[in-house]
C-alpha cells in the first residue's frame, strides 16, 4: 500500500452533505475488474452534462463548469473538503480507488460513513474528522483565497492552514501505523495464523455446525 | 457487572485476538460472494501467491449485472460484454479456487442477501460479510453481518478474519401494534425518517420491542437490510422461536444430530435484561402508516398522507439546501401532496424487498387490477430462482401478467441498473429498494422508495395511494 506521512496540496471545497458512493463513482463503472483507471469516472454525473459509459474516452465529452473540480482555481486538487456523513451508501471500494486515480489523497469532514472510512485506509488515503465549526472555517478560507493549500501531517495528526493555525485530528493507532508505513493488512494478520488456528479448534468443539457444511 | 448485549456477545465469541493498539482480530463464519466487488480480491489474492484460508466459509452467486429477462442462454448471451465479462470472471474464480458458486441458471441463484438465509449459510450467531453493505439483511438471525470493501473481501478469504474495531450498542425499540397494512419497509423508513441517514454512524442497531416480536422474519431482514441507510454498519435483531423455526430443514442448517446443541446456543443469543446501550430510540408502532420516499436520501421520507417539505421552512441552512437541491433533481414542488405524484415506471424487487411474503403482498393488491395507463414499466423481480418458482407454484406470477405487470428472472435489477433495467431521465418511479439516491436507478431517475404494497398500489393507481384505502375499496 501507498504510504501516506505528510501531504501539502491544492483544497477543493465540495459543499454538499451525504455525498453518497453513487456520486464519488456511480454504477456502470463498477463493472470493471481492475482495481485502476476509475480517476476520468470520479463523480461522473456532477462533473460531465451527459451520461458517462465504461471504457469511453472522457477527454471530449461536455464539463459541467459549476462543479467544484472542473473549476480552473481547484485544478491539481489533492485534499478535497466536503460536508457531513460523506460517502454513505454503498461499500463499494471504487469510491476510494477513484477518489486516488484522480489524485485525491485526503478528505476533510464533519464525519464519514464507516464502510467508507473503512475503505480509505486500505488505499493509502487519509479520511480526517475536524469539527463542524473548524470544517466551516476551512471552507470559508478556501473558498476566499485562490489556490489555497493545506498541508496534513499524519505524524502529528494536525492540518495546517496557510496562516499556520493547526487543527489536531484523531486517528486510530493501528490505521496510523499502517498508513505511516504503507503495511499490507493481510502479511500482519497472516503473521497471528496461529491465534486464528486455536480460535478455529475451540470453535469447532464449540460449534460443529458452522464448519464443513457449504460444499 | 451490566449485561451484555446481542452485540457484545456475537463480538465476544467472534474475538481471536485484541491488540495493544485498540484493534481486535475477529474471526469470520461466513463470506458471500458476487461479481461486482470480488474480481480485484481475487487477484490480489493471486498476485501475492496466497490461498483462501477455508473454502467451506464461502458461497457465491452473480447478482448485480445479470441480466432478469430470458437468459437460457446462458452467460455467453449477455448483452452487455463488460457484464459478460464481470460475471464470467466470477465463475472463473470460484471454479479456480473449488468455491461453492450457484451460477446463473442454478434455480438457487439470485441476490445474495436472498440466497444467504435460504440457503441456510447464514445461522443466528455466524459472523456474515459479503462486499455489499446491504449485508445487514442477515442480522435479522442474530447474526453479526456487514457489508465490507474489496480489500476486506480479499483479507476474508486469505486469513478468515477482519481487523476490527468494537461499534457502539444503540436500541431501536418499536412498542405497539402496527397497523394493518403498515409494513416492515414503512417500519424501517420512519425509523430512517426519525434518526436520519447517519444517525446509526458508529453503531450496531438492535431493533427490538413488541412490535419486532410480531413482524416475520423477511420483515425483519427488511428491517436489517436497511439499518445502513440509518448509517449503521450492522442491523441485529433477537433470536426467537420464528427465527429458529426459519431454519429448519434448509441445506446448509446444523444436521439432525447438531440441531439440538445449536437452538441451546441460538437461544441465548438476546441481549441481557440489564445490557446498557449507549443510545436508545423508541418508537411507537401506533404512529407508522405508509411512508413515501420523496428526495434523494432515504432520510428525505414523509407518510404518504403528507405533502413535500418546504425548503423556506428548515431553520438549518445546510439542510434547506439539502431540500431545495432534492426537490429541483426530483422535479418536485414544496409542499405537493405525495398522492399527486404520477409515476412512469415501478420496480418490485431489490434485497429489500424481493422474498415471497412480499410477491404475496404486491400480487394481492395488484389481483383483478391494471397497470394504469401512465405507468410505462411495472418490474417484478423474484430475489431468487426458489422464490421464483414458490411464487408460480402459489400461481403469483399470473397475476402479476395478468394486471400488466412484468415477471422476470433474479437478480438486483433495476434497485441499482447495472443490467439492462433502468430508468429513464426524469422518470418518476415507485420502487421497494433501498436507495434513492442521484442516478441511482438510472441517469437523471427519480426513485421514491416505498413497500412492495404501496408499489402495486401505484402500479395500478399511476400515481402514489395509500394501500390501505385501495384495498378497503
Amino acid at each position: 500500500m501507498k504510504k501516506f506521512t505528510s501531504h501539502t496540496g491544492i483544497t477543493a471545497p465540495l459543499d454538499r452533505a451525504n455525498v453518497d458512493t453513487d456520486m464519488i463513482i456511480p454504477k456502470q463503472f463498477l463493472k470493471s475488474i481492475k482495481r485502476s483507471g476509475f480517476g476520468p469516472n470520479l463523480f461522473d454525473e456532477l462533473r460531465y452534462m451527459d451520461e458517462g459509459q465504461p471504457d469511453q474516452d472522457c477527454s471530449g465529452r461536455p464539463l459541467n463548469p459549476d462543479f467544484v473540480l472542473n473549476q480552473a482555481r481547484y485544478q491539481g486538487a489533492s485534499i478535497m473538503l466536503a460536508r457531513e456523513n460523506f460517502g454513505c451508501g454503498s461499500s463499494r471500494e471504487h469510491a476510494p480507488w477513484a477518489l486516488d486515480d484522480f489524485g485525491i489523497r485526503c478528505v476533510i469532514a464533519p464525519s464519514f460513513a464507516d464502510i467508507f472510512y473503512n475503505n480509505c485506509f486500505k488505499n493509502g488515503l487519509l479520511p480526517i474528522v475536524l469539527d463542524e465549526a473548524q470544517v466551516d472555517q476551512l471552507f470559508k478560507e478556501v473558498e476566499a483565497e485562490q489556490g489555497y493549500q493545506l498541508t496534513v501531517d499524519l505524524e502529528r495528526q494536525v492540518v495546517v492552514t496557510p496562516s499556520g493555525t493547526e487543527f489536531a485530528f484523531d486517528v486510530d493507532a493501528f490505521r496510523k501505523h499502517c498508513l505511516l508505513n504503507g503495511l499490507d493488512d493481510i502479511g500482519l494478520t497472516l503473521q497471528q495464523a496461529d491465534d486464528i488456528k486455536a480460535y478455529e479448534t475451540r470453535r469447532r468443539q464449540e460449534a460443529p455446525w458452522l464448519f464443513d457444511a457449504i460444499k | 457487572m451490566a449485561g451484555k448485549t446481542l452485540y457484545d456477545k456475537l463480538w465476544d465469541q467472534h474475538l481471536v485476538r485484541q491488540n495493544e493498539d485498540g484493534s481486535s482480530l475477529i474471526y469470520i463464519d461466513r463470506q458471500i460472494l458476487h461479481e461486482v466487488t470480488s474480481p480485484q480480491a481475487f487477484e490480489g489474492l493471486r498476485l501475492a501467491g496466497r490461498q483462501p484460508w477455508r473454502i467451506d466459509a464461502n458461497l457465491a452467486t452473480p447478482d448485480h449485472n445479470v441480466p432478469t429477462t430470458a437468459r437460457s442462454g446462458g452467460v455467453d448471451e449477455i448483452v452487455d460484454p463488460v457484464s459478460r465479462i464481470q460475471v464470467k470472471t466470477l465463475d472463473q474464480n470460484c471454479d479456480d479456487f473449488d468455491i461453492v458458486e450457484f451460477k446463473m441458471n442454478d434455480t438457487r441463484q439470485g441476490i445474495v442477501h436472498v440466497v444467504g438465509p435460504e440457503q441456510g449459510m447464514t445461522l443466528p450467531g455466524t459472523t456474515v460479510v459479503c462486499g455489499d453493505s446491504h449485508t445487514s439483511t442477515h442480522g435479522a438471525f442474530g447474526a453479526l453481518a456487514h457489508g465490507i470493501g474489496t480489500s476486506e473481501v480479499e483479507h476474508v478469504l486469505a486469513t478468515q478474519c477482519l481487523i476490527a474495531k468494537k461499534m457502539k450498542n444503540m436500541l431501536v425499540r418499536v412498542d405497539g401494534e402496527l397497523g394493518a397494512g403498515v409494513t416492515a419497509k414503512d417500519v424501517v423508513l420512519h425509523i430512517i425518517g426519525v434518526i436520519g441517514t447517519a444517525g446509526g454512524t458508529g453503531y450496531a442497531i438492535e431493533f427490538g420491542g413488541s412490535a419486532m416480536r410480531s413482524i416475520t422474519m423477511e420483515g425483519r431482514m427488511t428491517i436489517c437490510n436497511m439499518a445502513i441507510e440509518a448509517g449503521a454498519r450492522v442491523g441485529l435483531v433477537a433470536v426467537d422461536e420464528a427465527t429458529i423455526d426459519y431454519f429448519k430443514g434448509r441445506p446448509f442448517s446444523p444436521s439432525e444430530a447438531q440441531w439440538d446443541a445449536a437452538v441451546a446456543a441460538w437461544r441465548e443469543l438476546v441481549s441481557d435484561d440489564d445490557a446498557q446501550f449507549d443510545k436508545v430510540v423508541e418508537i411507537k408502532a401506533e404512529d407508522i402508516i405508509p411512508q413515501v420516499t420523496w428526495g434523494t436520501s432515504p432520510e428525505m421520507v414523509v407518510d404518504v398522507k403528507s405533502t413535500v417539505p418546504d425548503p423556506d421552512k428548515e431553520a438549518d441552512p445546510v439542510k434547506a439546501d439539502g431540500i431545495r437541491r432534492a426537490l429541483s433533481y426530483m422535479g418536485l414542488s414544496a409542499n405537493q401532496k405525495i398522492t399527486d405524484i404520477a409515476l412512469d415506471r415501478v420496480f418490485i424487487g431489490s434485497c429489500t424487498n424481493s422474498r415471497i411474503e412480499d410477491m404475496r403482498a404486491a400480487a394481492a393488491v395488484v389481483k383483478g387490477r391494471k397497470v394504469a395507463d401512465n405507468v410505462k414499466q411495472a418490474l417484478v423481480v423474484p430475489g431468487s430462482g426458489l422464490v421464483k418458482a414458490q411464487a408460480e407454484e402459489e400461481g403469483l406470477d399470473k397475476i402479476f401478467i395478468e394486471a400488466g405487470l412484468e415477471w422476470r428472472e433474479p437478480g438486483c435489477s433495476m434497485c441499482l441498473a447495472m443490467n439492462p433495467d433502468k430508468l429513464g431521465n426524469g422518470e418518476h418511479c415507485a420502487s421497494t429498494s433501498n436507495r434513492n439516491f442521484e442516478g441511482r436507478q438510472g441517469f437523471g431517475g427519480r426513485t421514491h422508495l416505498v413497500s412492495p404494497a404501496m408499489a402495486a398500489a401505484a402500479a395500478v393507481t399511476g400515481h402514489f395511494v395509500d394501500v390501505r384505502e385501495l384495498v378497503a375499496e
